[in-house]
């Protein structure tokens, strides 16, 4: 992985600092002076870096491959995990995680999409792009996370559903369709976090939801801001300048009320410290599970449906004005 | 498959490349006459097809804002406002089919691709709803090309929620949704509520699915099989009821509706 453009006078900075005090502990010196120096230039470089990011620098640390997957944050915010696969029908497909797995004691419901953590894994896991398996997969965890009155937690990272021959035969758009549609109405807790890329239809498969939560670093849109600028402009290379027409950070989507919560992330992103991050989407999961159990679970369903009924603008038409 | 202008009187056919006249094809509901290709059509001749005679009331249109401050967007939305004489791309209201009433939704490719925005969307809700509040059947005439309207971003996303709500809430009523698919419905309107009907039909020939192919190509790198998407290839994978030709949907719908009336 390239360090990004961005960062490198950060990088080695703090690459000089660690072989100053690598220095130091061989030569005996004293260089503490120094050291605490640089590190305050580094600190204040880190501010100033991370502070302004562009919405595109936000997608690239959004695909961060050192960036955790679904199965850190699985593995990170809940106390013992039983994976389940398949969908009943056809197959298990490994680019959507799920099952049941403790939160602070209590069974809840785990679905999401894995990206792989090398190009093996990635091929294994198809770049975490699922097919209608998958879908179905997390159709049926809920399902039965209903069933049982366990609440649901999707963790969303994906560019979007997979676009292939047997993706469409097999179903693509029904089954997302049914998701959607199931999810609206599915009578228990729903929270959906987006930890990396929000791609379309494939996202929101997983993310109707009664809380939507959104890391700093992450991107929720309609299309990828390199889909957009190849229609645009027909140049994909062109994404950066898509990225700010999309309106597609968390800042935005907080604003326009899409989103509930922003997680903020280490400084530098989610990968700088995977244990930190861990910490925080753990906390905030804490704060809305225990707000969502104290609501019957009718208000939720209507609540949910009624967020979703909002949203959309557009002017009525007088009739004298036609 | 986009109908090649050759000047303003003829049309080349994409199933058999002949050349057609205009105004022969208007009198044939858009189907060639030398192979029965269906040409796409806009949503005033498809409701005229489709519509027992002077029952269409409309809803009271609505007019896109531009929630995200998109570049163009305002100007794209008044051009296609004048090309087609339609508000946005759906064209929604009260019908009779066959006698039996129902409300009626159209999507109108000619309005930008027959994306679905905000205005789609609510407008489609709103059919639902007035639908469940009267106990009537919905029947969506569906042909959008990329499903999302780019321009409203998440705003175009969140629309497929949206329907998809209102299509769960009608359906709990017990109240039928006949969904037809036209040329070309992808994307965003498919992976929704397109997709929701009881009884889901397909125009033969009509494109239907998720990723377009041209997408799928790419991404795949494969040659894609002989009819990909096609109604014809949607119903051997056992994803629609039936194929109907259009000059029977009238008719095929109006006996749908009375069955469940």
């Amino acid at each position: 992985m390239q360090p990004f453009e961005w960062e490198k006078p950060l990088l080695e900075l703090e690459e000089r600092i660690s072989e100053l005090k690598q220095f130091c502990a061989r030569s005996k010196l004293d260089f503490s002076e120094e050291i605490a120096s640089l590190e305050r230039r580094a600190s204040t470089l880190r501010r100033e870096i991370y502070a302004s990011l562009t919405p595109y620098q936000r997608v690239l640390m959004a695909r961060h491959p050192k960036r955790p997957t679904t199965l850190d944050y699985i593995r990170m915010v809940f106390d013992d995990f039983l994976e389940m696969h398949g969908d009943r029908t056809f197959g298990d497909d490994a680019a959507i995680v799920g099952g049941i797995a403790l939160f602070e004691g209590q069974p809840v419901t785990v679905v999401g999409p894995q990206k792989g953590r090398d190009t093996r894994e990635n091929i294994a896991r198809n770049f975490g792009l699922p097919h209608p398996e998958g879908y179905r997969k997390a159709l049926r965890l809920m399902r039965q996370a209903e069933k049982f009155g366990r609440p649901v937690i999707t963790f969303i990272d994906l560019v979007g559903a997979h676009p292939g021959v047997e993706a469409e035969e097999r179903g693509q758009g029904l089954v997302i369709a049914e998701c959607i549609e199931a999810m609206s109405f599915l009578r228990t807790p729903i929270i959906a976090v987006i930890t990396g890329e929000g791609g379309s239809g494939g996202a929101l498969a997983l993310g109707v939801a009664d809380r939507i939560l959104m890391l700093e670093n992450a991107w929720y849109s309609v299309i990828s801001p390199e889909m957009c600028a190849s229609i645009l402009w027909r140049d994909s290379s062109r994404a950066a300048e898509a990225a700010e027409l999309l309106r597609l950070t968390p800042t935005d989507l907080l604003k326009y009320g899409i989103i509930d919560d922003v997680i903020t992330e280490p400084l530098g992103g989610a990968h700088r410290d995977q244990a930190f991050t861990g910490r925080q989407v753990k906390a905030f999961l804490r704060r809305y599970l225990a707000v969502l159990k104290k609501t019957k679970v009718e208000r939720l369903v209507e609540e949910r449906l009624a967020r979703f009924r909002r949203i959309g603008q557009f002017h009525e038409v007088k009739l004298a004005e036609i | 498959m986009p109908a090649h202008e050759t000047d303003g009187l003829w049309v080349r056919c994409d199933g058999c490349g002949k050349l057609v006249f205009k105004r022969e094809l208007e009198k044939t509901s858009f189907l060639c006459p030398a192979c029965g290709h269906h040409f796409r059509m806009g949503a005033p001749q498809r409701l005229a097809l489709l519509a027992d005679e002077g029952s269409f009331t409309p809803f009271p249109p609505l007019v896109s804002a531009n929630p995200l401050g998109f570049p163009g967007y305002e100007e794209r939305i008044r051009q296609a406002q004048e090309q087609t004489g339609l508000d946005d791309a759906a064209l929604v209201g009260r019908a009779a089919i066959g006698g039996s009433s129902c409300i009626l939704a159209i999507i109108d490719f000619s309005f930008m691709g027959g994306s679905m925005g905000s205005v789609v969307g609510e407008q489609l809700v709103r059919a639902f709803e007035k639908a469940a509040a009267e106990r009537l059947p919905v029947v969506a005439v569906s042909g959008g090309g990329g499903g999302a309207r780019m321009q409203e971003g998440i705003f175009s996303l969140m629309q497929m929620a949206k329907t998809a709500q209102a299509v769960g809430r009608h359906s709990r009523e017990g109240l039928l949704f006949v969904s037809i698919l036209t040329h070309p419905t992808m994307g965003g309107v498919y992976a929704s509520f397109a997709s929701l009907g009881d009884i889901i039909l397909a125009e033969p020939g009509a494109l239907i699915g998720f990723a377009g192919p041209r997408i799928v190509e790419e991404a795949t790198r494969q040659k894609l099989p002989e009819g990909f998407q096609t109604a014809e290839y949607a119903l051997e994978h056992g994803m629609i009821d039936a194929i109907v030709p259009r000059p029977q949907v009238a008719q095929c719908v109006g006996r749908l509706l009375l069955w469940h009336r």
